[in-house]
């Protein structure tokens, strides 16, 4: 198998945006809700690759469709987040799993950066700027959310706001690294660089910015290792980031 | 008389059909300290939540106009390991580097250029999850500072920091309610402090049990009223 440039430039730039947005799932303690949520993605590949779309779209139309439905429930209802999105989750994998055509099956759940085209890639490079400045943007407002929402309301934060954009933008990465690693390893790509990253991090700022660095190095290694000794680049990156997150392990602050 | 800056009217909360707080009616002027005490229970953070607008409430809570508003709450939940200094928390509010240094000056921190070096490495950028219980509540009051409110609200934590640390928090509110004229609204659980400090007291218990000033409102049959016969200590006259 080549490496082809446009690999490595989308594996760059959502590595960056995944890690760094991965930062703030994990801080407001909805690490695994992403993960979830990346189940939910399966479905919308399927009904993509049945009716001829690019992916991409088809996993963000029902990541939008579910992020909608858990805000919806979460704020009109007392119901835990958690158990909702146990539901959601439950429930797309199984419909995604009955309408995805069988030989499709391994890259939607596994992903396989090698069929990216020039258009992916664009679309890539893009969003993941697009989300990593949404973020920085909000993160202010955000991070004293996680903190205390008594706090953050009575600094006139409209978290209810800034929630549904931050949602918005986790289906966005998490659409565009199901290319690379599929629905069911995409969890790891926004999780286990952001858990590295706290382990050596000495403030909120380097926090963020390692955990972006240490997913851009985890899927840009990943892929280039996966290539190289023609192994399905998924699993290969998770493994890489879960080497970092061990070597992160021996120097904990 | 001074001009009122917050008139509450016949408040009234309700969680699930049940009163937490019934006809409640008080007033606060500027510059004033107002105590809220009570037993646990009794609807002192309630009330805070309502003034805050943080809760539906029934009745009438007259905030004057464009007032700024700063809020203490009892207790911050900050697990140790989230990597926000202190220099970062104030700074998701405070505009500049300035603001920050003003806000740890009114709290007693010293910022001159011969303690540089303490205020960068021990608290600038000190992670909030590290902090002492005394240290926090420190930095959460030069937090509620950094914009220049005109009305702190601030519950008292009943746990985590020491007499000592206590003793100066309230010195400190005490010297910038003279200062800067602001006004202060505490729940308090020590009768001490209300007696030293606050200009008026409200004693909550779901009902309003009394409001007034302290020396006038606060003798033992009240008192007992109000906590069931439990309390500990009042205000002995030397």
């Amino acid at each position: 198998m080549d490496i082809n440039y446009l690999q490595i430039i989308s594996a760059i730039f959502i590595g960056l945006a995944s890690g760094y947005l991965g930062s703030f799932m994990v801080l407001k303690r909805m690490a695994l809700v992403g993960d979830a949520l990346s189940h939910v993605a399966l479905p919308g590949v399927a009904l993509a690759l049945l009716f001829n779309i690019n992916p991409f779209v088809g996993a963000f139309a029902t990541l939008f469709a579910g992020i909608i439905g858990i805000w919806l429930i979460e704020h009109k209802t007392e119901l835990p987040t958690e158990s909702v999105v146990g539901l959601f989750f439950t429930f797309s994998l199984a419909v995604g799993l009955l309408i995805t055509p069988e030989e499709e099956l391994l890259e939607a759940l596994f992903g396989d950066i090698s069929t990216i085209s020039g258009i992916d890639a664009l679309l890539a490079v893009m969003l993941s700027l697009a989300v990593i400045f949404i973020m920085r943007s909000i993160s202010k407002g955000f991070i004293l959310g996680t903190i205390s929402k008594d706090l953050a309301k009575t600094s006139n934060i409209k978290i209810a706001r800034d929630n549904f954009i931050f949602m918005i933008l986790v289906a966005l990465i998490v659409a565009l690294g199901i290319k690379s690693v599929g629905t069911l390893l995409m969890g790891a790509l926004v999780i286990i660089p952001a858990i590295a990253s706290k382990n050596i991090a000495s403030n909120m700022n380097g926090y963020a910015r390692t955990s972006a660095v240490i997913g851009l190095a985890s899927l840009v290694g990943g892929v280039l290792f996966a290539v190289r000794f023609g192994l399905p680049p998924g699993p290969i990156v998770v493994l890489a980031s879960t080497i970092v997150f061990l070597i992160t392990l021996a120097f904990r602050r | 008389m001074a001009e009122n800056i917050l008139e509450v009217e016949n408040l009234s909360v309700e969680f699930n059909g049940q009163k937490v707080l019934e006809n409640i009616n008080f007033s606060v002027g500027r510059g004033d300290v107002l105590a809220v005490i009570g037993p646990n229970g009794s609807g002192k953070s309630v009330l805070f939540r309502a003034l805050l607008g943080l809760i539906p409430y029934s009745g009438r809570i007259d905030w004057q106009p464009r007032l700024k508003i700063s809020y203490v709450p009892q207790k911050l939940a900050i697990d140790r390991g989230l990597p926000l200094t202190v220099k970062e928390f104030l700074g998701l509010k405070a505009t500049s580097k300035e603001k920050i240094l003003q806000a740890l000056a009114s709290v007693g921190i010293d910022i001159g250029p011969e303690h540089e070096h303490h205020l960068e490495h021990h608290i600038l950028n000190r992670r909030m999850g590290l902090l002492s219980g005394g240290e926090f509540q420190r930095i959460l009051v030069a937090w509620s500072l950094v914009d220049n409110p005109d009305v702190l609200l601030f519950d008292e934590p009943t746990t985590g920091i020491d007499i000592g640390g206590e003793e100066t928090i309230y010195n400190l509110l005490h010297e910038l309610q003279e200062k800067i004229k602001l006004t202060i609204v505490l729940i308090s659980h020590d009768l001490n402090i209300v007696y030293k400090y606050a200009k008026t007291v409200i004693c909550l218990n779901r009902q309003q049990v009394c409001f007034g000033e302290p020396h006038t409102v606060l003798n033992p049959e009240e008192l007992s009223s109000l906590y069931g016969g439990e309390v500990k200590f009042y205000h002995h006259k030397h």
